[in-house]
């Protein structure tokens, strides 16, 4: 590789940081401020590199021990226009000393490759009164009038909200580097936040050389050079300086977004067949998936359709081990009748939703938790499968092991929902320690014994054993029609009653199983929160604040939703008041038009209610937007009458 | 030795099936005189001449009168959802070289609700043999139209006449990128009907077979005139296809050499109005198939998931601080 000082940009550039050096001395220079936290926006127009930027900065800063959780900020379009508010790109990136759960708060640094982008993040209230914003000052001096009006716009908008701004020379910067500074620009920017979080520069330059690692080296040489320049601006010429400190990393970790962890969980599942169909926010599960699966001898099937994705899984499945099928929510809808098949003949099936905006096309790109209602309850008839929601990243890897094993123990299907919180946001967890029992035993090719029948259900557990093609005697012909231990098609009462007795049984079989997590905080008090899935950071972040506060709040996160486990109504009954956090609808009360009699309430509190009969509140909201802590927070204290 | 030793287990091996050994305990409860009987037939027959084990013999259907046979086959069935029958039957075969797997299903099931999976059925070229029991008319249901149904059919949901032209299901199959098997048979004619499934059968990729079949419920007289009348059936002969007995030769004088690679050709045939083209139309055995391009070049095992899941975490590996330098993965 050809070293910085070697070329006449490497020598530029050793001038610059000689300067940035000296200026060090000078009355620029002062000590890091230090932190606990900071949240750091980085946004840009899509194809500008802004989340490449996010993700190395993160990268950089769980490698140095920081606790981090970085959300991507996703245009719906692919190529949205450029400078428009809806064509905002990038990655909201969480750093903290400690374990970072959640999203968090509003923004305290937000940098903007331009002002339109930079507004989509303060109309919507993602940035804290008096961040800190960095912007590219190209725009003010722009040869189209236009656009240099719209810039001295916003920039007179962020002195009134009293923000404090940088303008930043970005793109001329960049510019004496590379000749398209819009190829370029992330780098820079990621140096000026290595310089700004005191992040190692080493450390910093393996990140770019890894990000890069498929590229050609004059392309590394290109963005190191980028990312050493940024660095030295800042050094010179911002008075931004912060260390967060971290612990020494003391075990081996691992960091990836959830659909990542969903699909390194299906590798570590021995399950050995994915079917899916592109649909956002799960794709990316199976794009990660596609590029290892084969590795380890096995198959991602792009199918025709949701419902071919569906019906081939539960093919593989029937003929084999456990299958799986990636989706979500449009696809679960499409699914549905497929799943049922699965339900009725007893074919153990995966099915991953992740969640988006619903309901119809809705918020692609946008989280709701609005699926656990289709998930319990979807296919027509009794349908039970078992339901079960990851709330971390780390959750979400194990969460395909355990629902592998409850699908083949049971022969049953088994959603496990996540949700576009989980999907793009990355978190570091500790590196799981491969276990050959996490594996699907190999397929039973065995001799079925003489008179034994298909569907052979044991009357304490409901379980039945399957009959996999291949194995001797064990001919039959599966069917979804209703039908008898021998599986022959059978309309009597009775024997259609059998099975769903038996069905119904297994879940009851699971739920003696189950135990559940313990509260978080007291075991008592004035008020409890339950929540699933992905908001487990955020409230339990929010419980934190109150409890820090001398509010008597604790909360409780179920991770199985059908069935579920025993003793959430002795929890529940220890508060004076219980209330779900869910990311998803409710009617607001103090609506003119809602009453009690037509309120309707979020989908776990309108199951907790059904089942325990207990008078569970809820809260939430569906922006398409993760749940923040604050606001989780305020809910509470409104309910506590503390607002 | 080794020819002796598979001899050796082959002998250990049942080789003695007889058509009793495909039929299951319940008796078929089509119609008398329902053209799936005949089908039915040729399948235990074909079973009983390869001596497929049962367990090794997979029938997979979907909705309607034709998506029952997996019930009256002793061996493994799937009798599905709806129009499905298609991607259950490749999910079967994707990790299951060793299942002959044959799929049954009606003129609405594959050709309607199942539309989709057809063509891209069609266009995987997965082993597996697929019958299209095509008497152009819904029947499990009572009689409402198909997409296959004569236009002006007086119907359930037409009884002022079927709207449209029937939809033709051979040429929609010859149309789509990598057909590599495409025959007609018609159930009155069994000896052919067993030829055409047997040639289907030992066909390397997805076999299509349209078998125009009588429903004496719904479509009664359909297909009377050409029962009755030899010379309206045209039957496609060749060296690499079919080759017609000299007793059924003597009946069926309206005959065409047809080279069943020859595309053009039989397009051609597939669209005859007044004739009824039966034999292979179309055979490619050179179509790749997507069961095999997909075969994994290896097990999985332990070892290897251990292997390849550690190679995932090292890309994204932090490790503590003594190591954090030189730990930022390949």
């Amino acid at each position: 590789m050809t070293s910085d000082s070697t070329s006449p940009l490497g020598e530029a550039l050793e001038l610059r940081r000689e300067t940035a050096e000296a200026r060090e001395t000078g009355p620029r220079a002062r000590p890091a401020e230090v932190l606990q936290e900071h949240i750091v926006e980085i946004v840009s127009d899509s194809g500008e590199g802004a989340q490449r930027c996010g993700q190395s900065l993160a990268a950089i800063a769980a490698r140095s021990g920081n606790g981090i959780w970085t959300v991507e900020i996703i245009p719906a379009e692919i190529q949205p226009p450029p400078r428009s508010i809806a064509g905002a790109s990038g990655n909201r990136v969480r750093m903290a000393s400690d374990r970072v759960t959640n999203v968090g708060d509003e923004a305290d640094l937000v940098v903007a490759f331009n002002e339109q982008v930079l507004l989509s993040r303060l109309r919507t209230g993602e940035v804290k009164p008096g961040a800190s914003i960095i912007i590219d000052n190209c725009w003010a001096n722009d040869p189209d009038p236009e656009i240099a009006r719209a810039y001295e716009k916003v920039r007179a908008e962020i002195r009134v909200g009293g923000y404090r701004l940088y303008e930043v020379p970005m793109e001329a910067e960049c510019q004496k580097l590379v000749p398209d500074p819009r190829r370029g620009k992330n780098m820079f920017v990621l140096g000026m936040l290595c310089a700004i979080y005191s992040l190692d520069a080493a450390l910093a330059r393996d990140q770019v050389r890894f990000t890069f690692a498929k590229k050609d080296q004059k392309i590394i040489d290109a963005n190191i050079e980028l990312l050493d320049a940024g660095r030295a601006w800042a050094e010179a010429n911002l008075d931004l300086r912060y260390k967060i400190p971290a612990p020494p990393v003391t075990e081996p970790q691992v960091v990836m977004n959830g659909n990542a962890a969903l699909a390194l969980g299906v590798v570590a599942s021995g399950m050995e067949v994915c079917a899916m169909y592109p649909i956002t926010p799960a794709t990316s599960a199976s794009h990660y998936l596609s590029a290892v699966f084969e590795k380890v001898g096995c198959v991602v099937h792009q199918a025709e359709d949701e419902i071919a994705a569906c019906t081939f899984a539960i093919g593989a499945s029937y003929a084999g081990k456990c299958a799986v099928t990636i989706t979500s929510g449009p696809g679960l809808a499409l699914k549905q009748e497929a799943i049922g098949l699965a339900v009725m003949s007893e074919i153990p099936l995966v099915v991953i939703d992740v969640q988006r905006g619903g309901p119809s096309t809705g918020l692609p790109t946008k989280v709701e938790q609005g699926d656990l209602m289709s998930a319990v309850f979807g296919s027509h008839g009794d349908a039970p499968k078992v339901v079960m929601a990851a709330s971390s990243i780390e959750d979400c890897f194990y969460s395909v092991i355990t629902a592998r094993k409850i699908a083949e123990t049971f022969n049953m299907v088994v959603v496990i929902l996540s949700d576009a919180a989980l999907s793009t946001a990355q978190q570091p967890y500790p590196r799981p320690q491969f276990n050959a029992d996490w594996l699907a035993p190999p397929v039973d090719q065995s001799t079925v014994p003489e008179d034994a029948l298909p569907y052979d259900w044991d009357e304490r557990t409901g379980i039945m054993t399957r009959f996999i093609p291949g194995q001797p005697n064990g001919m039959h012909c599966l069917t979804g029609l209703a039908h008898d231990r021998g599986s022959h098609v059978a309309y009597d009462p009775e024997i259609n009653e059998e099975g769903l007795l038996n069905r119904s049984r297994k879940l009851a079989a699971l739920q003696t199983t189950l135990r559940l997590a313990p509260v978080f905080g007291d075991d008592d008090g004035d008020l409890l929160l339950i929540g699933w899935g992905s908001t487990k950071g955020a409230i339990e972040e929010a419980v934190t604040r109150l409890r820090a506060e001398g509010h008597r709040v604790s909360s409780l996160h179920l991770k199985y939703l059908q069935p579920m486990a025993s003793g959430i109504d002795t929890v529940m009954r220890r508060f004076d008041k219980v209330m779900t956090i869910e990311n998803n609808w409710n009617d607001p009360p103090d609506d003119p038009l809602i009453s009690p009699d037509n309120r309707r309430y979020s989908s776990l509190a309108t199951m907790l209610r059904a089942r325990w009969l207990v008078d569970v509140d809820c809260w939430g909201t569906a922006r398409g937007q993760p749940l923040k802590p604050a606001a989780i927070k305020a809910a509470a204290l409104a309910k506590l009458g503390k607002a | 030795m080794t020819a002796s030793m598979s001899q050796c287990l082959l002998q250990m091996v049942r080789t003695d099936y007889t058509m009793s050994d495909y039929q299951s305990e319940i008796a078929p409860r089509w119609c008398a005189g329902c053209g799936d009987n005949a089908i039915l037939a040729a399948m235990q027959r074909l079973c009983r001449d390869e001596q497929l084990p049962p367990e090794k013999t997979v029938c997979v259907s979907g909705i309607g009168c034709a998506s029952r046979l997996p019930h009256y086959m002793n061996a493994y069935g799937f009798h599905g959802i709806h129009g499905r029958a298609l991607p259950v039957a490749e999910g079967i075969k994707i990790r299951r070289p060793d299942l002959q797997v044959f799929v049954t299903t009606g003129d609405g099931d594959c050709c309607s609700i199942g539309a989709a999976h057809w063509i891209h059925a069609v266009r995987y070229n997965m082993n597996m043999t697929l019958l299209l029991h095509d008497n152009e008319v819904y029947g499990l249901t009572k009689k409402q139209a198909s997409p296959t149904s004569p236009k002006g059919l007086k119907s359930n949901t037409t009884p002022f006449g079927a709207t449209l032209n029937a939809l033709n299901p051979l040429t929609v199959t010859l149309g789509i990128t990598n057909v590599s098997f495409v025959a007609q048979a018609v159930d009155w004619i069994p000896d052919l009907l067993y030829d055409i499934v047997s040639k289907a059968y030992h066909h390397k990729g997805f076999s299509f077979i349209r078998i125009l079949q009588r429903c004496p419920n719904f479509m009664e007289h359909r297909f009377d005139d050409y029962v009755r009348d030899p010379s309206s059936t045209r039957i496609l002969t060749h060296g690499n296809g079919l080759r017609l007995k000299p007793e059924l030769s003597r009946v069926y004088k309206n005959q065409q050499t047809h080279d069943p690679l020859d595309l053009a050709e039989a397009l051609t045939l597939a669209r005859l109005e007044d004739e009824i083209p039966v034999g292979i139309l179309y055979n490619d055995p050179s179509v790749p198939c997507y069961d095999e391009l997909r075969a994994g070049e290896r097990p999985s095992t332990p070892a290897l998931v251990e292997t390849v899941l550690n190679e995932e975490f090292d890309k994204v590996g932090i490790w503590p601080a003594t190591a954090a330098a030189s730990g930022s993965g390949a």
